[in-house]
């Protein structure tokens, strides 16, 4: 420990802190990601780091991490001035970080996990009992509740996040850096993990929270410091300030958290799902007798923790996975065993969980990826023959009309444009062919405040003309906003479906567990 | 676009000259001159019309077999079969050959559509595995260059044997043969054939279908990113397919213009050096059909004027076959090259 219990009195510390970065400046070729940064922890704060993506929060990290070396600037711990040259020297210093993506191998046990590259041994073994021992100490004192014995692909994601957790108690991390550790958790377990971090305060420990989430930042941070692109906006005491002063802060305007929205009388069912039934990747159902409908005007948020049956239900709508059992019903229509182009074009459209690997060809230039679905209909092509004067205009149409930017235009190769220009042009393929039923899964994954209200406006705008939108998605706060209703799934089950505007997060967080309303005590 | 093709060809041409390099440097191990060597191996390819003539048939089958290659890396796949294929698609027009006296512009014909019929069957066949049961193209295309080798082995002997040797077909009538008389004795007597006009017309329909046609557009959406074709409704499974047949007859065309254009029959228990060397036209010429024209003329070249070079001077010919193996070993790790060259324009950049 850098500092014992009784140094940290009041007075004494005031201009102590036990991390300090001064003036961090860091450059890449064409970009200043981190321009003369400043950031103090004290100890035994939570200190949240603010900002949009690509605002310099992971790279100001992973420089404290060792990961990269700053241009100019210094990190002092403890007041005494280091040079973190490499993660093996922060883990030295008592640094330890639970990454966004967890680094865990799934068929180890917890504590395989946890001594990896630090195996104590005995002899010649792995001494893996003394090691299990001291994890079950630690996971008691912490009250984390970890069986150091579990193999990890049998736990839940919000106890691999503990297993993290772990690892970085168990070699002696004072200074916890938590990555956006709440993008993968249902609400109940984000409680949980919030009650984790106040233990690990009592206990001494000091934690650096980087989050782009204004409610847990209020619910627990007690500083806060705000970059934007790069630049140091400042550092405020979260009790004082307010959700919308920290939303402006990050995004250098007034935003509006709220969606414009009127209320829309819902049409006549336009899709519906009937006692479906899908294999997920490891062969075992992933979506049980599940049935569903959607109304024409309408968006169906559909809410639960990841891999839940989510990508199931998208699969099988698009034609991407053969059904077990059941059927869908598309404007009257049977489409459950259509090909995937056949389904496109009665009207069906998709923006992509993951626009790298399923929405977008990088290789490819924006056009080229705007014709992905109606290349070979007139006047695109003909004979078989590309006509790319044709191509090219189309291109241009959609990101003029969406305003997607990319340095050449139409002609840039879709890799070389930020994700949020990316997904602005996946939604304007997808919008432009006037859909009938738009299904969005994490529409707005990763992208700014800025991104994320135009994508919401867009949906909307879909809705308000008619059209059916199948919103999918992680974040529960999305749903509420622009669902007309939302249906919660669980293990491949649906829970129940509620109207959005008579329920809360609460409610529909509980039903994302599983538990149905009113079965609560 | 252009910055990006330019680069492409750019770290090519570095693949050959650290392989000229790496040349020189054995050249000097083994006590010889290696300015007199190279110059001897380039005029062994060059010095008369007749060993220019011989450099470009040597070259025909290996543009065929690079086309058939880049062809597949466009599609995402790695054709290891060019060498099966070529054996497979000499085979065909070598039977037709024999069997049928008919005019020479209609056996021609004939014999090139059964080589590509062929040759597209022995592609087709690794597709048809890959796409329904997800057999790595690789394992079964090398299987199906052995089929095909042992298919000779017993086909030749049994049915279109010799005349003095068990081990060779009986020689092409001149009425089957892709050699005509003007264009041999334009090039005084060399083994130059129609086959290289065959292949240029082939290098421009390659690049016409993928630049041009909605087939060549799904098939490179389906090698770049085969989730976002299938996602898109492309049917990647029929591309697959449909690609392996394109790059099977492709190296179908180099087995007849080998054997029934550069040679005159068929010898059997030979897998020809063309399929690997496909591999190698392909990643030089950057997959890019016109770049796999100029990397097979170029190695056209080497191998004609190693014997030349080894005549002249003491440097053992196996020196060409090292420097063709080193070029393709730098063509094969140029994403290696490209890093470098990024890490020293940045230090570069820095400096200033």
């Amino acid at each position: 420990m850098i500092l014992s219990e009784d140094v940290v009195d009041k007075g004494g510390v005031a201009m102590e802190y036990v991390v300090e970065m001064q003036k961090i400046r860091k450059e890449f070729p064409g970009v200043v990601a981190c321009d003369d940064i400043t950031l103090q922890l004290k100890k035994g704060e939570i200190h949240a780091l603010l900002g949009e993506n690509g605002a310099g929060k992971s790279t100001l990290m992973s420089i404290l991490f060792g990961l990269y070396q700053p241009d100019s600037g210094s990190i002092s711990l403890g007041g005494k001035k280091v040079n973190i040259s490499n993660p093996n020297i922060a883990n030295d210093l008592g640094i330890g970080m639970v990454h966004q993506h967890f680094k865990l191998v799934h068929n180890f046990t917890v504590t395989e996990n946890i001594i990896l590259g630090i195996e104590p041994t005995r002899g010649l073994m792995v001494d893996t009992d003394s090691a299990a021992k001291r994890i079950k100490e630690l996971s008691e004192k912490y009250k984390l509740n970890v069986n150091p014995h579990a193999k990890i692909y049998d736990i839940s994601v919000g106890m691999q996040q503990r297993v993290e957790i772990l690892k970085m108690l168990y070699r002696s991390a004072d200074i916890l850096i938590f990555d956006e550790p709440t993008s993968v958790l249902t609400p109940q377990e984000v409680q949980e993990l919030m009650k984790i971090m106040g233990n690990l305060i009592t206990e001494g420990k000091s934690i650096i929270l980087i989050t782009h989430k204004l409610k847990e930042i209020k619910a627990i941070a007690d500083r806060c410091t705000v970059i934007r692109r790069g630049k140091h906006i400042g550092t405020v005491d979260v009790a004082s300030t307010s959700g919308e002063e920290l939303a402006e802060m990050m995004v250098g305007r007034k935003v509006s958290f709220k969606v414009d929205k009127n209320k829309m009388e819902s049409g006549e069912v336009i899709l519906s799902l009937e006692n479906l039934s899908v294999r997920n990747i490891h062969g075992v159902l992933g979506l049980k007798n599940f049935s569903l409908d959607i109304c024409w005007g309408e968006i169906l948020g559909i809410a639960g923790v990841d891999g839940n049956g989510q990508s199931e239900i998208v699969e099988s709508l698009l034609g991407l996975k053969k059904v077990e059992s059941g059927r869908i019903l598309f404007r009257g229509m049977d489409i459950t065993n259509l090909p995937i182009r056949e389904r496109i074009n009665k009207g069906l459209s998709h923006i992509p969980e993951d626009r790298h690997r399923d929405g977008l060809i990088l290789d490819y230039t924006l056009e080229e990826n705007m014709i992905l679905m109606v290349y070979y209909q007139e006047p695109l092509s003909r004979n078989g023959l590309i006509n790319w004067d044709k191509v090219h205009q189309y291109g241009e149409k959609i990101i003029n009309d969406f305003d997607v930017r990319a340095g050449q235009g139409s002609s840039s190769l879709a890799r070389s444009l930020s994700g949020g220009n990316q997904q602005k042009a996946i939604v304007g393929r997808e919008i432009d062919r006037d859909p009938d039923l738009l299904i969005a899964v994490q529409p707005t994954r990763g992208l700014d405040v800025g991104a994320i209200e135009y994508i919401h406006k867009r949906l909307v705008e879909q809705r308000n003309r008619g059209k059916a939108v199948l919103l999918i998605s992680l974040e529960l706060d999305e749903i509420l906003d622009i669902s007309d209703r939302i249906a919660c799934i669980n293990n491949g089950e649906l829970v129940d479906i509620v109207n959005a505007d008579e329920t809360n997060e609460n409610e529909v967080g509980l039903m994302m567990a599983g538990i149905k309303r009113g079965a609560t005590a | 676009m252009k910055i990006k093709f330019n680069n492409e060809y750019f770290l090519s041409l570095i693949a050959v000259v650290l392989g000229l390099i790496a040349g020189s440097i054995l050249m000097l191990v083994a006590k010889s001159n290696p300015v007199e060597g190279y110059i001897y191996l380039f005029q062994g390819g060059t010095m008369n019309i007749e060993r220019i003539g011989n450099s470009l048939a040597t070259a025909t089958p290996l543009i065929f077999t690079g086309l058939s290659v880049a062809f597949a890396f466009k599609t995402g796949l790695f054709n290891i079969g060019a060498a099966g294929q070529m054996l497979i698609g000499g085979l065909c027009s070598t039977a037709i050959g024999l069997t049928f006296a008919w005019p020479k512009p209609i056996l021609l014909i004939v014999m090139l559509l059964a080589a590509m019929i062929g040759g597209g069957l022995w592609g087709a066949l690794p597709g048809l595995l890959k796409s329904k049961y997800n057999v790595h193209e690789v394992v079964s295309t090398i299987m199906m260059n052995w089929i095909a080798y042992w298919t000779v082995y017993y086909t030749i002997p049994a049915y279109f044997k010799g005349q003095f040797l068990e081990t060779e077909s009986r020689r092409i009538p001149y009425e089957a043969s892709l050699k005509v008389p003007w264009l041999t004795d334009l090039f005084y007597g060399s083994y130059i054939n129609l086959g290289l006009f065959l292949a240029i017309l082939f290098v421009i329909i390659i690049a016409f279908i993928l630049n041009k046609t909605t087939l060549g557009y799904e098939l490179k959406a389906v090698g770049y990113n085969r989730h976002a074709a299938e996602t898109a409704g492309i049917n990647v499974n029929r591309s697959i397919i449909l690609s392996m047949v394109i790059a099977g007859a492709l190296a179908g065309l180099a087995g007849a213009t080998f054997y029934v254009g550069y040679a005159s029959n068929m010898q059997i228990g030979v897998l020809p050096s063309h399929g690997f060397d496909g591999i190698a036209v392909a990643l030089l010429g950057a997959n890019s059909p016109v770049g796999v024209m100029v990397s097979a003329i170029f190695f056209g070249l080497l191998h004609t004027g190693k014997g030349f070079m080894n005549a002249m001077t003491s440097i053992p010919p196996e020196i060409a076959d090292t420097i063709i193996a080193t070029i393709i070993y730098f063509s094969a790790t140029s994403i290696l090259i490209q890093r470098n060259w990024d890490k020293l324009k940045k230090k570069l950049g820095g400096a200033k």
